[in-house]
């Protein structure tokens, strides 16, 4: 990165949006503010005056709880907004929602939303910063660069890795942006899954396709499982059973013996056992599953403090 | 009531039915076309010098959508009419799925009631099945005798093959088409853009041109098992295109139709997830709409329609997942249409047989005709005249659409309908 450098946004919506150099700022960024987390008084004045809303149209319990602890850490003023308690149950559309947000004058808003797209409306309404939490099957910005971040730390850089995805590609926002990022930061991703769960047009995001999960992943240094979302299966007939799922596609020992000894194991959670992923692999000592989750705080320490801290 | 005569001078007069490609003076009298070049002129007349424009066969929108009755806060018979005036049309037909549905002949007469002093001329297009739910053939010979001139369940495909068999043969008794809404919404249902890679990237949930395809190919089938004319609405694929082709060229009693934005953008259009680029069927890619230009230029398509499609902000400033359907076109499809002409991949005679001789033709409609005592259904167009297409401007009561701010070359100035000028912008 040279000296000239500027990290210059002030969304946070896609993994698409920021440069190899971007990626690599957050993740040192996110670094050296992972120490505050260890200590015994676990919070700077940093964001001391600056308020931020989670507005979670989507059930989630860490991600939003990830976000809000890394707020209070920096000192921010915090307030939640889930979709049972907000307007959206009383028919007011999500413009309405920002506006009046808005009025309160917040200086970011952390939004998952059901629908892709429902963050880059946002920022055409609001003058705070946007960061998105996870649209629909678009996006997971924050979620990508703390797996960036986890194996930057455990393997010491990304670029010349290989990294396997397996599951249901289509509909995951995490593998959007994971491949996303991965490509950028120079490693080789690898996808694989039931047909029913690739999409078209993977390949141009910098994906390779594989039928045989074996082949995806032969010789990888990363594996990386996905959740599989049991209620699509209602309004779309992705697979025959879950059963016949776990027995082809699901990650157990035998298949990670094929990966590189030194493999990570990683899964964005929560983890169907048994389904995805067995449970010796996801506790395995290659399983990186729960720095996973201490970094996530970091990263979004590191992404508040970048489109916040400025000034 | 007496209209005074008027002298349109010096005008490009184009009408493909007679072969002619003249420049002339055009007279107006008693509401009807009545000479080119007349050597004595009436009493009291209006001259218009029209130097440098052309003067055709008034323009038919056979697809658009006037929300009359039920939705009036989107578009009214009077307004939508006011705004095909402005789009140059004297004439359109108009989609039976307003709330309630047309299906019976009360309603189709209650539409021609209101249409009376609008604009421009409306001719209701009755719903196929009864309240459009595609279970029962609706009651097509009493809505025929109060004037609908097709049938339909536009805004839905008609799931059931033997129900769109059935009236298909119905309908032919009447001598009036069936139109096709082709989809295939198992397919469908939870799209929202064309499937492939910007889908993908973009996370929407794609439709893939199957969708179309499937039921373009179905209906095909079902119009040369009946031999009964079917008409396809608004085209979007190039394998739909090469299906028309090949069932035309086999002698299938079908005509197509295609709109202007299917033609003019690709799924690109829709950018950050704009919602004035979301329609059904939806903007395709590149291939597609060079296909679409082919099947127009070599008569595969028959016309092009607007699908005139009038959405409030309420319904289309959400999530794009949840926002409606459609585009506003009546005050663009010439415009759109003129790029056609002036990249030339159609004539300025085919634009006129793609805007009003087939629309009058397909539907069994007067007009598409300049000849001697037709009425006087003019459409004077200015074919070099610039203008930016602003929201302020839009006469529709709806704004939706994705050509705000775009730059455009060719309108109309003047709209002529049965002796009357409804718009004139000269």
């Amino acid at each position: 990165m040279d000296a000239s450098y500027r990290f210059n946004h002030k969304h946070i919506l896609s993994i698409d949006d920021f440069s190899p150099d971007d990626l690599s700022f957050i993740i040192q960024t996110a670094e050296s503010l992972k120490e505050i987390s260890t200590r015994s008084i676990k919070k700077v004045p940093t964001l001391r005056g600056k308020t931020i809303i989670n507005l979670f149209f989507e059930p989630s319990t860490r991600t939003r709880l990830s976000f809000e602890i890394a707020a209070k850490r920096m000192s921010a003023d915090t307030f939640n907004i889930s979709a049972s308690t907000s307007s959206a149950t009383k028919g007011e559309t999500l413009i309405d929602t920002a506006k009046n947000l808005e009025a309160m004058r917040p200086d970011a808003i952390i939004i998952r939303h059901a629908s892709s797209g429902a963050p880059h409306m946002l920022t055409r309404y609001i003058s705070s910063s946007v960061i998105n939490a996870g649209d629909g099957t678009h996006q997971h910005p924050s979620q990508a660069l703390l797996d960036l971040m986890t194996v930057k730390e455990k393997k010491g850089q990304i670029k010349g890795l290989k990294v396997a995805i397996v599951g249901d590609i289509t509909h995951s926002r995490v593998a959007h942006s994971n491949i996303l990022g991965f490509t950028k930061m120079g490693a080789d991703v690898h996808v694989s899954g039931p047909r029913t769960m690739l999409p078209v047009g993977i390949e141009r995001m910098g994906a390779t396709i594989h039928r045989s999960v074996a082949e995806a992943v032969s010789g990888a240094d990363v594996v990386m499982g996905l959740r599989i979302q049991k209620e699509r299966q209602q309004q779309d007939p992705l697979l025959p059973s879950l059963r016949e799922y776990a027995t082809i596609f699901g990650i157990n020992a035998a298949m990670v013996r094929l990966a590189s000894p030194d493999a990570l194991i990683m899964h964005p959670g929560p983890i169907n056992r048994g389904i995805e992923m067995t449970a010796e692999v996801a506790d395995s000592v290659q399983s990186v599953i729960l720095e996973q989750v201490t970094n996530g705080v970091a990263i979004r320490m590191a992404l508040l403090y970048l489109v916040l801290g400025g000034d | 009531m007496h209209l005074q005569s008027i002298l349109l001078k010096n005008g490009r007069i184009i009408d493909p039915v007679n072969g002619l490609d003249l420049v002339g003076n055009f007279l107006i009298h008693n509401r009807k076309c009545a000479e080119i070049n007349p050597a004595s002129l009436p009493e009291g007349i209006r001259e218009i010098d029209i130097t440098g424009k052309w003067l055709v066969p008034g323009l038919i929108d056979i697809h658009v959508h006037l929300r009359e009755p039920g939705e009036e806060y989107k578009e009214t018979i009077e307004s939508g009419a006011n705004a095909a005036a402005a789009g140059g049309f004297t004439a359109v037909a108009c989609m039976p799925n307003t709330k309630p549905v047309l299906d019976t002949a009360q309603m189709i007469k209650a539409v021609l009631e209101k249409a009376q002093d609008a604009s421009c001329r409306v001719y209701p297009v009755g719903a196929l099945s009864a309240h459009s739910k595609g279970n029962a053939l609706s009651d097509m010979g009493d809505m025929y005798a109060a004037g609908a001139v097709a049938f339909t369940d536009d805004g839905r495909p008609v799931d059931d093959s033997q129900l769109m068999r059935r009236a298909m043969e119905y309908a032919g008794h009447y001598g009036v088409p069936i139109i096709s809404h082709s989809e295939e919404m198992s397919l469908s249902r939870h799209g929202s853009m064309n499937e492939g890679s910007m889908s993908t990237r973009m996370g929407i949930i794609g439709i893939p041109r199957a969708a179309e395809e499937i039921m373009v190919y179905r209906d095909l089938a079902l119009a040369g098992l009946t031999g009964q004319h079917l008409h396809l609405a608004h085209i979007s694929t190039k394998e739909s295109v090469s299906l028309i082709r090949r069932a035309k060229a086999n002698g299938c009693p079908v005509t197509a139709e295609t709109a202007p934005h299917y033609f003019s953008l690709t799924e690109k259009a829709i950018g950050t997830y704009d919602t004035y680029a979301k329609m059904n069927p939806p903007l395709r890619t590149d291939k597609d709409v060079e296909a679409i230009k082919r099947g127009l230029e070599d008569g595969t398509l028959d016309l092009i329609a607007s699908d005139h499609a009038p959405h409030s902000d309420m319904e289309k400033l959400l999530e794009f997942d949840r926002a409606a359907n459609g585009i506003i076109g009546l005050e663009t499809s010439l415009s759109l249409a003129l790029q056609l002409v002036q990249k030339k991949t159609i004539s300025e005679t085919r634009l006129v047989e793609l805007m009003s001789v087939n629309p009058a033709k397909v539907l069994g409609l007067a007009g598409g005709t300049l000849a001697a005592d037709a009425q006087a259904d003019v459409t004077v167009i200015d074919p070099i005249r610039q203008y930016t297409y602003e929201r302020g401007s839009i006469v529709s009561t709806s704004k939706n659409s994705p050509f705000i701010g775009w730059k455009l070359t060719g309108k109309a100035v003047l709209t002529i309908v049965g002796g009357r000028i409804t718009y004139e912008d000269l």
